[in-house]
């Protein structure tokens, strides 16, 4: 399966440069410079930058549903050329298929996957329970809260037991007091795994807060064009619950983010 | 009265069926007063009794049938062409590219000029006035589901791809799913439109249906009959319609339609 001289384990991005042709007479936006950026199997990595600085396109290329313009991305020693089951999306818009009951949704990649359908409701039954969606099997994704909706999403994507799980702004568009619930849940969920099995995760904000709380490493991007300016470990133990927010070690990693960011910001908005 | 403001249902109902009575009041008033001669306009009585007169002496069940029959034979033969062609163009870009051009030419072709040429090739049996429904139908059809199957989430896409779906399930379990229920409205448009060519195909080398009947009191002067037909295709119109949401309810709990 892998082979050749860089057969690492977990996510490996080498040189990737993303531009996007100009519309008409207008010249190309480079989104993306080459960029480079190891994770290792387990890691919670949050991608911190202001709209537009194209954590999202990075996001996207490692999802395969975008393509790089120069470099690549290995996973566990396997190129990506095309989106696959091995890597499941929580995306910010609400992306349940209407059509399908919660439990249905669950259960999708499963069956295009061709499991056998006992198989399938006890998975799918697994990860209702873990999201605390009991009771709402049968419901369809137009009777849910955005909360619920995305708890859904992300069953959805843990269903087929991915190697990474990339998460863009899966929370955006929730409100305040919603997106921290999530937050905890999203750690609880993943923290219940042993810490030598716990999935690789990829998660795109601009949220500091969020940022910190959930990762064990924040990596900080640059206005357009993106590009990683600062990498910035979160010695913060786990399990962690909101008590943290309040601690003087997030306050410092707070502030330290605040600063970089800052300077982003004022930067996207005056490009 | 305020902009947008919601009425109630009972409301609702009593206001539609106002202006029923309305009409038929104003029918009444025109004819029975004497301000329209007979011969141009049969009273709301006179229309009724030429209407029990059709179906006790004339077989006017034979002739709704007849038409119901064409109507709805010839919308499935057209929807069975047309459904599966414009979610291939909605889906597939290439395809689009090579039938679009046509059908939007083809779709301005009025249905009702070909009738001379379709009797021409089909006699003025029931394969012509088939043809004359589908003819007017399919290409709307295929161009409205194009259009619909198409305009799919490319968000509902790209998570499917995200979940291991391939181009086959793609096709199968996003795009048509998620079509499905305007298909079905965009069907029941169709449905409507189909009514009017029926009776056009019917008015001309017909031996049976509501149009022939039409045809055939003009003939005798009978304006009666006439309006009784007329009103009687607008009822089937309408039942067919109820009918069709109702069942685009059920089939499509989740869209709340």
């Amino acid at each position: 399966m892998s082979g050749g001289t860089g057969a690492v384990r977990g996510l490996s991005i080498r040189g990737l440069t993303r531009t996007f042709p100009g519309q008409g007479r207008a010249a190309p936006t480079l989104a993306l410079q080459p960029t480079d950026l190891d994770v290792a199997p387990g890691e919670f990595v949050s991608i911190l930058g202001p709209s537009g600085c194209g954590k999202s396109t990075l996001l996207r290329i490692v999802a395969g549903l975008d393509r790089p313009t120069a470099g690549g991305v290995t996973l566990n020693g396997r190129q990506v050329t095309r989106p696959g089951p091995d890597r499941g999306m929580v995306f910010q818009s609400y992306t349940l298929f209407p059509w399908l009951t919660v439990a249905q949704n669950i259960g999708f990649g499963l069956r295009e996957r061709g499991l056998p359908e006992g198989q399938v409701r006890a998975i799918s039954e697994k990860f209702i329970a873990r999201t605390g969606l009991r009771g709402f099997e049968n419901h369809w994704p137009r009777q849910l809260s955005g909360g619920m909706q995305q708890r859904t999403a992300l069953a959805r994507a843990l269903a087929n037991d991915p190697e990474i799980l990339l998460l863009d702004e899966p929370f955006g568009a929730l409100d305040h007091q919603t997106r921290e619930l999530m937050q905890e849940l999203l750690l609880e969920v993943w923290g219940s795994d042993t810490p030598d099995t716990r999935k690789t995760v990829l998660f795109v904000t601009h949220d500091i807060d969020e940022a910190v709380f959930l990762a064990n490493r924040v990596l900080v991007m640059s206005a357009r064009p993106g590009r990683v300016k600062a990498e910035v470990p979160v010695p913060l133990p786990y399990p962690r619950d909101w008590t943290v927010k309040t601690s003087p070690e997030f306050a410092t990693l707070k502030a330290r983010l605040m600063a970089e960011i800052r300077e982003e910001v004022r930067k996207a908005a005056l490009a | 009265m305020e902009p947008l403001k919601p009425v109630s249902a009972t409301a609702r109902l009593l206001l539609g069926i106002g202006f029923f009575a309305l009409f038929i009041g104003l029918w009444a008033l025109v004819t029975l007063g004497g301000f329209v001669q007979p011969l141009f306009l049969a009273s709301p009585g006179q229309a009724l009794a030429a209407g029990w007169s059709l179906f006790t002496e004339y077989n006017f069940l034979g002739d709704i049938g007849m038409t119901v029959w064409r109507v709805l034979g010839g919308f499935l033969v057209a929807a069975l062409m047309a459904v599966p062609l414009g979610l291939m163009m909605g889906a597939y870009k290439p395809v689009e590219a090579f039938f679009e051009p046509f059908i939007s030419f083809a779709r301005y072709l009025p249905a009702s000029a070909f009738i001379p040429l379709l009797i021409l090739w089909a006699g003025v049996g029931e394969a012509q006035k088939l043809s004359v429904i589908i003819l007017g139908s399919v290409f709307q059809i295929v161009i409205m589901v194009a259009v619909i199957a198409g305009a799919t989430r490319i968000d509902l896409v790209e998570a499917a791809y995200t979940l291991g779906a391939r181009q086959g399930g793609i096709l199968r379990r996003v795009i048509i799913p998620a079509a499905a229920p305007q298909v079905m409205e965009a069907l029941r448009l169709v449905l409507g439109w189909a009514w009017t060519y029926v009776i056009v195909a019917e008015l001309i080398g017909a031996q049976s249906g509501i149009g022939h009947m039409i045809m055939d009191s003009q003939r005798l002067l009978d304006t009666g009959q006439m309006i009784f037909g007329i009103v009687v295709i607008g009822l089937i119109g309408l039942v067919t319609d109820l009918l069709f949401k109702a069942l685009n309810r059920r089939l499509f709990r989740w869209a709340s339609l």
